[in-house]
């Protein structure tokens, strides 16, 4: 059935089809009338059975039968020998129209219909399959219906996986015999049956079998796709695990009220300035959880209490799982000094994206110090206008050694007691899978092959060094992406977004790389030295951000000349006041949309990007809009914006900003940035004070 | 055969074409030619259909096999120089030994041997193309072959990963060997179907197979694979000084895609490789019948015993009868196991002096060894019918030709229910070596009951045999319960022949011969003989036109049992 090239039709058979087409049309006429008039005698049956025949894609007329069936079966004196005699005509008619065409979705749903009526025997039904599986073994329709049919028997799941085995060993390059050995070793792991305990016991065998197949014929897909589930089965945890956190634990966090503390001991890592009266805890997950409230994270602290604790998840669709969560704790005015401890996941109800209840639990602890408000800081919004510019920055480390805090990078992920230690047998599996792939490359050039390797390699670095927050294979796996942007061209965005992933795993795996691009930002203007450290990311070319669970902490991130078409993620990052995304790729505003979620954002630079450029906004799909239901109410409920045309126009701009309390704004160099649309920024943000430059009124 | 009837005179008494013997050649012959609307008369010396493409029960082989050759008696005729025709013996050293007399003569008449095995088809051989073009599978049922292993010294036999499936599922394959295997298959196929950057250089063409094999980088076990079990080769491919047939790069690929195509050709075969239900003897009668449809006349039981020459123009008129009946045509074809003696000193009419020492001419080639094995157990458990070839050097250092055994099991009804038949071949100088090859595959795969020494002369073998039963069954049932044995898995041996074949060529003249059963596996290279043979023959004939009336209904298909 596959690989089978088309013919063009003689012209002898388009005569034929088009007699064939008036037949059809003849009898659908009949048909229609029949069934407009609720009429289901023998005859009006059996038409609609002769249409069945030649066209199976009738879903009117399948339907049409249900209802002839449903009249017979509620005919008086219908009893259950009837019944099955009926229910066994349809079975017929569905077999005869599977025969025209056994692709025909009208026909196979037809059959599970009838079947589910539980009156006719289901022995037929395997052999049927077999018929069936023979003549198209892919056929996907033939598979979903096996399923149906081996749990309506009861048939055992062992014996289905070694239907698969049998179907696979005839032909491997069959993705549907593949999928329904994942379907079926899911539900086997999951149950626990014997011989499938767990997954060390199961996955090595069917790594060791799909290498033959991968091995045997690199340029067949349907291996790869099994393949890539059974790296995922390996590494996927069940249970949700804590990643990291904001405050880290063990940190001293120094929240001052609104001006900043000249010689403070403090590390300008971990000093925040809130003038809101509270500061988020962010929780990172290593998955999307649900779940996360007051009753499955408590918080103890000597000055507020758990209880009253929002956790929000950070998501950008309206949906109640996230991973990462984050709640705003509110301090007292006075001075205070008091510890934390943040303890997540000691009681169920945390629930991660494979619905699983478990999650390890984990405690983390900070020290916070609260310097009260001095309400002296009339000029504080002139000092916090940022001027992006090189000279204004100071590698943090070139400073007096002896003021720099300790730095502890292990604080800044969350490790502890309770984390399960990464199985040695998955370490084992991957670094087996690595040696493989590593084998297969050197006898030929494989694309997938390549980036299995290179997936490959970054788990297990993130598995194996996960202690050592090491990257042994960084290099190797980023010459890997490099190869493949230049064999593979048409798949070049993908593998560049890795390798920017990759590469900020890199800049962020240790101490001493991270720390080459911390700077601390001193201008000619203001007097304040103690500004947050700003990471600096600039010119690394890269197309997406990531390792974020490591930069929870940034307060000025300077993302500048790189090619991002999109900031996804950057929600986790809720410490973040100043952000510059000048100079990148960013095609629209509904690229932005996770700035929405930055409450604490004052100073953005999204200067020299596209936005506006091009006319189909790609990013719209993915994000939520107006046009999505999740955010129609709140367009809705803005009647002031309705009335104004030209906001309408540039509603996705209105829809970023007015959530934004910026007070500094750099949008030159768009298209779409001029007067006109300078004015509505101006009125949709009543707060900014500073646009390109230009101080505002 | 004296004992039965004498025949009535065969009239008419002229034909076109007259064939003695009824082997494949003759067979394909005598269809063809009653094909093309000529009269044709078919005899065979012999009670049955095939000579030495026969398939025969157990008694009927050991009397075919040792037939003496036959010398001339003289004769006259008054318008012809009259030339008696002998008998050449075709086979030598045969051995036949069998460890349970009683058991077996109570079933001989259930074994359809092949004289000339190992013997399979390819599904896209040459010769289903011609059973198709002829109509010929009309007679004949086939049934796959069920896989080709490759043996070694150890008596394991490895699965031949012979396609993508296989290489999935092959057990003794490394993962790294899998991709080499299936690389160079692809390669293959890619150069077969001229696609685009795919293909190999003429020049690596021209070159050995091993050659471009070793170019390919190809790990030694792969290289043997693909040349002595998909390829087939005969001889070393690795030692030039001993090889006899060093395949080149094209001949290699052609035989790649011979197997290619073959794998799939009919739905219903698992394989590459079909053999026919009772027997290969079924071939050439599925010819003769084609041709005897055709209006060809067939006499069995009927010899010649001399042929007839014009007296003044030294051209061939007709041959003598055994019943002493003279029948004439415009020309002959003959088995090759006639041949016409030059009478020592005798005054021939010049032109035929030149003429017939072709019929005493002997193919350089080589012999072939034959052997023939009956055990009641497979050789591999759960598989009935499959080809096992032991590349050169496999048994043996000395080894330097491939040595094919094919076993085939009652499902195919060569044998009573329960039993197998092993047939195997090489190629080789001389009888003695012949001998070795044959006996360092029954050594290593099968258990030879110790009590009887094998006997040259089937004759005095059977009387042995006859006196020393109680004592010779015995032994067979102690063997059989001995297959407990630690360390002895193998089958025991029931029966077991081996002899040494002649290879001759055919002939083409005013007479022509026809060529003995090849050391092949197939009958491709016969077949082209065969051809070959018809179109000096009838230049202006076609060999098999295609029809499109007559064999509409079994068009493009062969029988397949499944």
């Amino acid at each position: 059935m596959h690989g089978r090239p088309r013919k063009a039709p003689k012209p002898e058979d388009e005569a034929a089809s088009a007699a064939k087409a008036q037949k059809l049309r003849a009898l659908q006429t009949q048909f229609f009338s029949y069934h407009h008039n609720k009429i289901y005698t023998k005859e009006a049956v059996e038409l609609s059975a002769k249409l069945l025949e030649i066209n199976p894609e009738s879903y009117t007329a399948w339907n049409y039968r249900k209802l002839a069936v449903e009249h017979y079966l509620s005919q008086p004196k219908s009893n259950s020998n009837s019944a099955k005699s009926i229910l066994d005509d349809e079975l017929r008619v569905v077999e005869s129209a599977l025969r025209q065409n056994f692709k025909s979705y009208g026909a196979w749903h037809h059959r599970k219909w009838v079947l589910s009526k539980g009156l006719s025997s289901i022995d037929h039904e395997l052999i049927l399959l077999d018929k069936f599986q023979k003549a198209d073994s892919r056929n996907f329709h033939a598979w979903n219906y096996r399923r149906f049919v081996a749990e309506l028997m009861n048939r055992s799941k062992q014996d289905e996986l070694k239907y698969t085995e049998d179907m696979i060993y005839t032909n491997f390059s069959n993705y549907s015999a593949w999928h329904n050995r994942s379907v079926l070793l899911s539900t086997l792991l999951e149950k626990k049956a014997e011989g499938f305990l767990s997954k060390e016991s199961v996955l090595p065998e069917e790594f060791e079998f799909i290498h033959q197949a991968i091995f045997t014929d690199p340029d067949d897909q349907s291996g790869w796709f099994y393949h890539l589930w059974l790296l995922d089965q390996t590494v996927k945890a069940d249970s949700s695990l804590l990643v990291s956190s904001w405050p880290a634990h063990g940190s001293d966090v120094l929240v001052l009220g609104d001006r900043c503390n000249n010689g403070s001991a403090f590390s300008p890592f971990t000093t925040l300035q809130s003038n809101s009266g509270s500061f988020p805890i962010v929780l990172y997950f290593n998955q999307s959880v649900e779940g996360v409230s007051s009753s499955t994270v408590t918080v103890e602290s000597g000055f507020n209490n758990s209880e009253d604790l929002v956790w929000k998840p950070l998501s950008l669709s309206n949906s109640q799982t996230a991973q990462v969560w984050v709640a705003h704790l509110k301090f007292p005015t006075s001075e205070l000094h008091s510890s934390v401890k943040v303890s997540v996941g000691h009681s169920k109800g945390i629930i991660s994206a494979s619905g699983s209840q478990n999650s390890y639990p984990s405690i983390f602890s900070f020290k916070v110090h609260v310097q009260p408000i001095e309400r002296d800081s009339s000029q504080g919004s002139v000092s916090e206008s940022i001027l992006w510019r090189g000279e204004n920055f100071k590698v943090y480390g070139t400073q007096s050694e002896e003021s720099i805090p300790i730095f502890s990078f292990d604080q800044l992920s969350m490790r502890n007691d309770h984390e399960p230690m990464a199985s040695n047998w998955c370490a084992e599996a991957l670094a087996k899978e690595i040696e493989c792939f590593r084998e297969l490359l050197s006898l030929m050039d494989c694309k997938i092959g390549k980036l299995t390797l290179a997936r490959s390699l970054m788990v297990y670095d993130a598995m194996s060094f996960s202690c050592a927050n090491k990257l042994v294979h960084s290099e190797e796996v980023l010459e890997l992406y490099s190869d493949l942007m230049k064999l593979d061209p048409s798949h070049y965005s993908y593998y560049k977004d890795e390798r920017s992933l990759v590469l900020l795993q890199q800049v962020t795996s240790s101490r001493e790389s991270l720390m080459k691009h911390c700077f601390q930002y001193k201008d000619s203007v203001s007097s304040t030295i103690c500004k947050p450290i700003c990471l600096r990311l600039n010119h690394l070319s890269l197309s997406r951000m990531g390792a974020f669970e490591k930069l929870l902490w940034v307060q000025i991130l300077d993302l500048s000349h790189n090619e991002l078409q999109s900031i996804e993620g950057l929600e986790a990052m809720q410490l973040l006041s100043c952000l510059s995304l000048r100079n990148n790729k960013l095609r629209s505003f509904t690229a932005l949309d996770p700035l929405r979620k930055l409450k604490l954002l004052r100073v953005l630079d999204i200067s020299y990007n596209q936005i506006g450029e091009h006319s189909i906004d790609t990013t719209r799909y993915l994000c939520s809009s107006p046009l999505s239901h999740s955010v129609g109410s709140e367009w809705n409920n803005d009647e002031t914006v309705i009335s104004d045309v030209a906001l309408i126009n540039h509603w996705e701009a209105f829809f970023i900003f007015k959530e934004l309390n910026l007070k500094q704004l750099d949008i030159v160099g768009n298209a779409i940035a001029d007067e006109k649309f300078n004015s509505i920024l101006v009125k949709v943000m009543p707060t900014l004070k500073q646009l390109d430059g230009e101080l505002l009124d | 055969m004296e004992d039965l009837p004498p025949y009535p005179p065969i009239d008419p008494t002229t034909f076109d074409l007259i064939v003695i013997g009824t082997g494949l050649p003759e067979s394909i012959i005598a269809a063809a030619t009653s094909t093309a609307s000529k009269s044709v008369l078919h005899l065979d010396p012999n009670p049955f259909y095939g000579s030495h493409f026969s398939s025969l029960p157990l008694a009927d082989l050991q009397a075919f096999l040792s037939s003496h050759p036959t010398s001339p008696s003289s004769g006259y005729h008054h318008d012809f120089s009259v030339f008696d025709f002998a008998t050449r013996p075709l086979y030598s050293s045969l051995d036949i030994s069998s460890f349970s007399p009683d058991l077996l003569h109570q079933h001989s008449r259930k074994f359809n041997l092949d004289v000339a095995g190992p013997r399979v088809f390819f599904c896209a051989d040459k010769s289903i193309d011609l059973i198709l073009k002829s109509g010929a599978n009309q007679y004949m049922e086939f049934k796959s072959i069920d896989a080709t292993f490759v043996g070694d010294d150890k008596g394991n036999l490895w699965s031949v990963p012979d396609s993508r499936a296989a290489i999935f599922k092959d057990k003794s394959l490394g993962l790294l060997e899998k991709n080499q295997l299936m690389r160079f298959f692809k390669l293959v196929q890619g150069h077969l179907a001229g696609e685009q950057g795919i293909q190999i250089f003429e020049e690596d063409l021209q070159s050995p197979f091993v050659d471009f094999l070793n170019k390919m980088g190809l790990p030694p076990k792969i290289k043997s694979f693909i040349l002595y079990a998909i390829a087939m080769a005969d001889y070393d491919q690795e030692d030039i000084g001993v090889c006899r047939d060093l395949l080149t790069t094209k001949d290699g690929i052609d035989q790649l895609a011979l197997y290619n195509a073959s794998i799939g050709r009919f739905p219903n075969a698992l394989g590459a490789l079909l053999y026919p239900v009772y027997g290969q003897g079924e071939l050439s009668q599925a010819f003769c019948r084609r041709a005897a449809v055709k209006g060809c006349l067939y006499v069995l039981r009927m010899s010649v015993t001399a042929l007839l020459v014009d007296k003044d123009t030294g051209c061939y008129k007709g041959v003598r009868l055994a019943s002493g009946q003279d029948i004439f045509s415009q020309k002959l074809i003959l088995d090759p196991s006639f041949m016409v003696p030059l009478p020592a000193g005798s005054s021939l009419p010049h032109p035929l002096q030149d003429k017939l020492p072709v019929f005493s001419l002997r193919d350089d080639r080589g012999k072939v060894a034959r052997g023939i094995c009956i055990t009641k157990t497979s050789l591999k458990p759960n598989i009935s019918n499959f080809l096992v070839v032991y590349p050169p050097r496999s048994l043996f250092p000395e080894q330097v030709t491939s040595i094919r055994l094919l076993q085939i099991g009652s499902n195919l009804s060569v044998c009573p229910p329960d039993m197998f038949v092993l047939y195997i071949s090489a190629l080789c100088k001389d009888d003695d070596q012949g001998k070795k090859l044959l006996h360092a595959v029954m050594n290593t795969l099968l258990t030879v009951p110790v009590s009887i020494n094998s006997e040259s002369n089937a004759a005095v073998q059977s009387e042995t045999a006859e006196s020393g039963c109680a004592v010779l069954d015995e032994t067979a049932e102690s063997s059989f319960r001995g297959r407990s044995d630690p360390g002895e898995g193998k089958p025991t041996l029931l029966w077991s022949a081996s002899y040494i074949q002649e290879l001759t060529l055919g002939q083409v003249d005013f007479i022509c011969s026809t060529p003995m059963p090849d050391g092949k596996l197939n009958y491709n290279d016969l077949i082209d003989v065969t051809c070959k043979l018809f179109r000096e023959m009838y230049p202006e004939e076609e060999f098999f036109p295609e029809t499109s009336s007559e064999n509409s209904e079994g068009d493009g298909d062969v029988a397949l049992e499944t």
